[in-house]
């Protein structure tokens, strides 16, 4: 059921540096990942696009720095972004994380464990609702993220509107409409990514709304966990994790895995701003 | 890290066990309904769908296809459609292969004797390997050349995700994958190609519960059996008009069975050796296509019956001369197959068959396929030149010379239905689990369970008639 990248890449035309990007200060890297200043990543739904986000960022066209593993493979590039260099991680593509699938653990532990600077939730616009399940998932991990409301072209083809203002004031993180084929939108999503991994952009992710005795756990978990580890950034995704009996995150308080996620937010002053 | 925060962190898994623990719905059930619930409510705000375009013809077909009220029936009545199918259409080119394969038996033996060729060549050579390969070909071949086009073309409609969708839930109940509902469709075909297909569960204890119950899903060459059975025992105690459809309704019955011993083998499995919780996940519902009547040919009787086909003939081919051997072979004036089946013999009646047949379902580890043949080979013996070409000689033979009843034949589709697999797919179990625990369990489990079932219904039978 997943999707494999070579082919998909191989489908779509080659990509073009968008005009406007590259006046607004666009340098892709390739694969150059040196020296860089901020680390970005791209999460989505298998099939949204995200390598076509990916390629347009970095320039790459094909599978370089790319580890295959069984049925994963996660590729890195590069780009330049006003005088700031970031490193692009490209996830596999899947619809949730919330199963024990080598996909999902992949996807997940970057994120959790990598510390992305900014994440991009590539989404496709056409089935927003389904999308939207991965983008609530990943909101309760990390609020440094960004949506990438790509394929409007399609949508707008099939009579779907979306409201993204709506969308980005529900989800309390920005939401960038493109067409990431064309190059259109990637200005802007430039900009927010930008923004959110410096620190300028501040977002109030949407929480996922528990109810009854499920909620109840979680806040007291809450409360335990946040008084063992103060500064933990996801204090509440951790418990409802444990709450699950996810053998990984048992596995990392066991180890004090999550101490050390503690440390490192304490080593970047930056970044303690939004917490 | 300090001894402080180890006691603490403890502490932490401590209460997270007590208050998951206290909750009546799984807490990953309330959080993926929180999920979804919140997804919808936010992609209702900001989508507008501009012209209200109604729903387009394949939402409108997947509502009825994935109904609660008629995704089930649906689906029972597009199973026996297919068996149906398989058994009318199978009936004539059956008989009529079998009637050219062993008249020509006749003329090449005749030939043999009349140019002074020893008789236990010709034998073994015509009346052994030869006839084994003819029944295999001529029972074999009709169905497989109906049913796996017939069942390509679900596949190719993109219908079997949809079975996968509607049964989920069953699955989920027991503690399995929802995606082994595919890989029970895919063990129709050949139990070998299901246990590969489990790969497409990721979490392996719900890929191993796939891989150890597939064999309940009765495979291609199981199927001629109950075919056979079903139209010589069942559809005979019903008039001929409706003596097809009772047929594909009891053999739609056995795959039924074969289902429910899967969820509850699973269950037992997830409550015991393979302890989890069942695992979600998205199954994307691909569009519906239009099959490609061609290519649909050509894979499947390419790549399928003439491959299954093909793997019965060498299978068949030693079979059918070591049948014949046995039967050929005296000691103290009995053969040795008298001789093995009569030791075989009690703990066949205790379950409701006989010795021979539990003779050829040793002799068929190997390849299912060959188990009718072997059992009527063995029956026929040396000698005998009974012309075996009508399902109506088949009748005589086993009803009228080798006693066999109602019952016979309701615990040899059971039997046939449940005991282990053949030697291909516990190979493939094998190559796929890296296990030799887990598919000594594969084998040993269903067929143990085929024992204990068919004990069970004998004894039953017997005692309340």
């Amino acid at each position: 059921m997943t999707t494999q990248r070579p082919k998909s890449l191989r489908r779509r035309p080659l990509p073009v540096i968008p005009p406007e990007a590259a006046r607004t200060g666009l340098r892709q890297l390739g694969i150059d990942t040196t020296d860089w200043d901020y680390v970005v990543t791209l999460a989505g739904n298998p099939n949204t696009g995200k390598s076509t986000v990916f390629n347009q960022l970095t320039g790459l066209r094909q599978h370089v720095g790319n580890w295959p593993g069984k049925t994963v493979a996660r590729a890195e590039g590069g780009f330049e972004f006003e005088g700031k260099k970031y490193k692009l991680v490209d996830l596999p593509g899947t619809y949730s994380l919330l199963s024990a699938s080598t996909d999902e653990e992949i996807a997940r532990d970057f994120i959790l464990f990598g510390r992305p600077d900014c994440t991009i939730i590539v989404v496709d616009a056409t089935v927003l609702e389904r999308n939207l399940n991965l983008v609530l998932q990943i909101l309760e991990i990390t609020d440094r993220a960004v949506v990438c409301l790509n394929l409007m072209d399609e949508a707008q083809r099939k009579g779907i509107r979306v409201n993204h203002k709506t969308l980005a004031k529900d989800l309390g993180i920005p939401v960038i409409p493109t067409v990431a084929r064309t190059g259109h939108g990637m200005p802007e999503l430039l900009r927010v990514v930008a923004g959110v991994a410096a620190g300028r952009i501040t977002t109030r992710p949407h929480r996922i709304s528990a109810k009854g005795a499920a909620a109840r756990s979680v806040e007291q978990l809450v409360e335990q966990i946040e008084a063992v580890y103060p500064g933990l950034p996801n204090a509440r995704w951790v418990a409802m994790r444990l709450l699950e009996g996810d053998k990984r995150v048992e596995d990392a308080i066991r180890t004090g895995e999550i101490a050390e996620l503690v440390a490192e937010q304490q080593l970047e002053p930056a970044n303690a701003a939004h917490h | 890290m300090s001894t402080n925060t180890a006691a603490a962190a403890s502490r932490i898994l401590e209460s997270a066990e007590r208050l998951r623990r206290g909750l009546d719905v799984a807490f990953r059930d309330q959080m993926i309904e929180a999920i979804y619930d919140d997804a919808n409510a936010i992609a209702g705000r900001a989508i507008r769908r501009g012209r209200a375009a109604g729903p387009t013809w394949d939402e409108k077909l997947d509502r009825i296809l994935t109904s609660r009220l008629w995704a089930f029936p649906i689906m029972l009545v597009g199973l026996a459609l297919v068996f149906w199918i398989t058994i009318v259409g199978a009936n004539y080119p059956s008989q009529a292969l079998a009637f050219v394969f062993f008249k020509f038996e006749d003329f090449a033996a005749g030939l043999f004797d009349s140019i002074g060729i020893p008789w236990w060549l010709t034998g073994f050579l015509w009346h052994g390997v030869y006839r084994g390969l003819a029944w295999v070909i001529s029972v074999m071949l009709p169905p497989m050349a109906i049913f796996f086009p017939v069942f390509t073309i679900l596949e190719n409609l993109g219908y079997l995700p949809r079975v996968a969708f509607n049964m989920d839930w069953l699955f989920k109940r027991v503690g399995a994958h929802g995606k082994q509902a595919l890989t029970m469709s895919m063990g129709f075909g050949c139990n070998a190609a299901g246990v590969i297909a489990c790969r497409v569960i990721d979490s392996p204890r719900e890929r191993l519960i796939a891989i150890l119950t597939n064999n309940f899903v009765p495979c291609n060459g199981r199927f001629p059996t109950l075919i056979m059975l079903a139209t010589i025992f069942v559809a005979a105690a019903f008039p001929p008009a409706l003596a097809s459809f009772a047929a594909a309704g009891s053999v739609v019955g056995v795959v039924l069975i074969g289902v429910f011993f899967t969820l509850v083998v699973s269950w037992l499995l997830s409550r015991t050796v393979l302890r989890g919780e069942a695992s979600s996940f998205t199954l994307e519902l691909p569009p519906y296509r239009r099959p490609n009547i061609g290519q649909i040919l050509y894979t499947s009787i390419i790549d399928r019956t003439l491959f299954v086909l093909w793997r019965a003939i060498l299978m068949a081919a030693p079979a059918g001369g070591a049948i014949w051997l046995l039967s050929n072979i005296t000691v103290g004036g009995v053969s040795l197959t008298e001789w093995v089946s009569s030791v075989l013999d009690p703990l066949g009646q205790a379950i409701g068959l006989d010795g021979v047949i539990l003779l050829a379902y040793i002799i068929a580890i190997p390849a299912n396929e060959i188990v009718v043949p072997t059992i009527i080979m063995a029956y026929l013996g040396a000698g005998m030149m009974l012309e075996l070409d009508s399902f109506a000689e088949l009748q005589t033979l086993l009803i009228d010379q080798q006693g066999w009843t109602l019952l016979t034949a309701v615990c040899l589709m059971l039997f046939s239905l449940l005991h282990n697999p053949c030697s291909t797919t516990i190979w493939t179990m094998y190559k796929e689990t890296g296990s030799k625990k887990w598919t000594a369990l594969g084998a040993l489990m269903p067929l143990a369970i085929a024992f204990v079932v068919c004990f069970a219904v004998a004894q039953t039978v017997r005692f309340l008639f």
